[in-house]
């Protein structure tokens, strides 16, 4: 039953680690014989049960999985359409799916007799999950952080230093996600015999997007099981916010071959998409080019220059997409639109007002299309979003974009 | 005279005894004009191979140095076809000195790979460097480059073993680009040794010759690398001549002047490396 037919849609990447055009190893050659060395060690890893029980094992007891599947039962009926269902990702220690992969990644460092850990961070949510494990670990650990980000995020690079990290501020380009990983990438190619790039999402050379991916579709699997439980089918629409990518595709993977389920990956339209560098929709206003290792949909200018992109949500402001997502896209399996910043507050508000659950700016951003599409579904159908993180980061500063005083 | 003219240069300076100086310097850097100016005076100042730098927004591989000298290229409004006409102007008057146009794919993959090709050679453009395709790439621009006639310089670096480095040296032709670190532009060589014996252990493998480059600063350094390697390649200590030369980011009467001057002292001692 399980079995992937010919024409799945789950086989991707190839041998080279291509999602049709997309993905590949676009990397220095410094870094070319790493990351074969890692690609066979996530192979051996793979099929390993010790491995995989060590993983399941820390999934539930630190981890706190399975997270719960919640009915949204007053903002259901306020929007008065579908009935919505949020994956409680924000339930997960440390408060994000970032944790998923996190836990997978580090003991493949160990495996890997790798003794430093590096990432990069935007909201700083990977950054505290990476931070996390390498506490539980005992390794050290930086984290690059664009300068903005470190500003607009000051209680996630608290908790990192709190955790033991280093975190080291980027002041290149616009200080943001794109410029952390420019960093991440310069530091990994100097310490390339020591350290282990723990990347935080569904992007980077290959195998990273594959790897990313396996370590988050516990999302979905999980989504399948209780939705079947809950209300005896599947879903009728999917919907996950869209950064590089990770907490969407891991919800959306286990469903790609059910013709019934709508997917929806709901980008960062920030300010408009028709508002030059005003935006980091990647997908519906980029086109394809190579950056950080991968072919994808990216940001840029006639010339192949990347863009900052701009959006509200420090998760979401990066300029490119995981390759996956690219190749989903361009097959036309899901749909990808844009969220503008105004949107995803609203839907921050009335998600917290509703429901009592403060989500985080970029799963406000899937909120927000769910509210749009909700209403326009018959009381019979299901929407289930994945709500991937806690919003504690943000209240600061949805505060002072809603012009409450402290 | 067969071959390109990266071929017919190391052979000139392998029969003179002495590594060849590569000179890298950014495309555009610190404005079209000034940057004519430095690329001119380069040869009779001693490079005898020039690497132009493509500029990228997102260098992964360079240093701070090299990231600024890109930024000002940009900021002055450069762009890859504009990067192609500098060749092409420089040409005119010089039709010996290779030029290696480096820097990253997705300029080149945005321009389009097809027409990027016709119009570096046309511009007379002899070889590539791009940093960020790996021989597992070579269907995206090594082998159009080659069958356009180009060179196509592969790194090599400390992390490829012998197995890897028939994998890299398979497609690679002009010459072999060696890495002296792991590390990024601009950054310090801890093991000069070592850079030796990497060069006498590539060299085991291929006929062609073996250029060292990153955190080649000084003329001691140039002349040390050189003693085994058959060229050195300087960039970061280039740039940032121009970097120093700036007076509120504008460049001034001396800037080229303050280039050329750096690569006579490194070329000097490149020069007195087997003597
Ligand atoms: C809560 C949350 N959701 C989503 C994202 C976006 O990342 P991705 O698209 O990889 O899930 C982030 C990134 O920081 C995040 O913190």
């Amino acid at each position: 039953m399980n079995k992937r037919a010919a024409n799945s849609l789950r086989q991707g990447p190839d041998e080279r680690g291509k999602f049709g055009i997309f993905g590949g190893r676009f990397v220095a050659e410094t870094l070319m014989p790493l990351i074969l060395d890692l690609e066979k060690a996530y192979r051996s890893a793979q099929k390993d049960p010790a491995f995989l029980s060590e993983m399941n094992d820390l999934r539930t007891h630190f981890a706190g999985r399975p997270s719960p599947l919640y009915y949204a039962e007053r903002l259901s009926a306020e929007l008065g359409g579908a009935r919505i269902y949020f994956k409680r990702e924000d339930l997960n220690h440390t408060g994000s799916h970032k944790l998923n992969n996190c836990l997978g990644q580090i003991l493949l460092a160990r495996r890997m007799g790798k003794t430093r850990i590096i990432a990069e961070t935007g909201a700083g949510q990977h950054g505290v999950a990476t931070a996390t494990v390498c506490a539980r670990f005992g390794l050290p650990c930086t984290v690059f952080m664009g300068a903005t980000d470190v500003a607009r995020q000051m209680p996630n690079v608290l908790r990192m230093k709190m955790l033991g990290a280093e975190v080291r501020p980027v002041t290149a380009g616009a200080g943001t996600l794109k410029d952390a990983m420019n960093e991440a990438l310069r530091d990994w190619v100097t310490n390339v015999e020591s350290t282990y790039y723990l990347i935080g999402t569904a992007a980077g050379p290959h195998p990273y997007p594959e790897m990313v991916r396996d370590f988050q579709k516990v999302i979905g699997e999980e989504i399948r099981e209780q939705i079947m439980e809950l209300e005896g089918r599947l879903p009728d629409a999917l919907v996950a916010c869209i950064g590089g990518g990770s907490n969407a595709i891991g919800t959306f993977h286990d469903f790609l071959d059910e013709p019934n389920v709508q997917i929806i990956g709901a980008e960062a339209g920030g300010h408009g998409l028709d508002v030059e560098n005003g935006h980091a929709a990647s997908m519906t206003g980029g086109r394809p080019g190579v950056l950080h290792g991968n072919r994808t949909y990216l940001l840029q200018n006639e010339d192949g220059q990347i863009l900052e992109g701009h959006s509200i949500s420090a998760g979401l402001d990066y300029p490119g997409v995981g390759p996956e997502h690219a190749w989903l896209r361009d097959t036309g399996r899901v749909t990808y639109v844009p969220v503008t910043d105004k949107e995803a507050l609203d839907a921050f508000m009335a998600c917290t007002k509703f429901e009592g659950i403060i989500p985080a700016l970029e799963s406000a951003h899937g909120l927000a299309h769910v509210m749009k599409i909700a209403p326009q579904m018959k009381s019979d159908k299901v929407i289930v979003l994945c709500l991937s993180g806690r919003g504690d980061k943000d209240v600061e500063s949805v505060g002072k974009h809603l012009g409450m005083a402290l | 005279m067969t071959g390109t003219r990266i071929d017919r240069r190391f052979a000139k300076t392998k029969a003179e005894n002495r590594p060849a100086f590569v000179s890298f310097v950014m495309a555009g850097d610190p404005d079209e004009a000034t940057a004519d100016a430095i690329l001119a005076g380069l040869p009779s100042a001693g490079a005898d191979i020039i690497e132009l730098g493509m500029p990228f927004s997102d260098p992964m591989a360079d240093g701070v140095a090299i990231q600024l000298a890109g930024q000002r290229a940009l900021a002055a409004g450069m762009s890859l076809r504009k990067t192609i006409d500098t060749v092409a102007r420089f040409r005119r008057n010089d039709d010996e000195t290779p030029i290696v146009l480096m820097g990253y794919y997705n300029p080149i993959y945005i321009y389009g790979v097809e027409k990027f090709l016709a119009d570096a050679v046309a511009a007379g453009v002899d070889g590539l460097i791009v940093v960020d395709l790996p021989a597992e790439e070579d269907e995206e621009l090594c082998l159009p480059a080659l069958a356009a006639g180009l060179n196509f310089i592969r790194l090599t670096t400390p992390t490829t073993d012998n197995k890897r480095l028939a994998t890299v040296l398979k497609n690679t032709s002009g010459f072999v680009y060696y890495v002296s670190m792991t590390g990024i532009t601009g950054a310090e060589i801890k093991n000069r040794t070592a850079v030796g014996e990497a060069v006498s252990r590539i060299k085991g493998h291929t006929n062609l010759p073996v250029a060292v480059g990153f955190g080649i600063k000084t003329p001691e350094d140039a002349a040390l690398i050189g003693r085994g390697a058959d060229g050195v390649v300087v960039g970061s200590a280039l740039v940032s001549a121009v970097a120093d030369s700036l007076v509120d980011g504008k460049p001034q009467p001396g800037t080229a002047e303050a280039v050329h001057s750096c690569v006579r002292k490194l070329a000097e001692g490149a020069k007195r490396a087997r003597s």
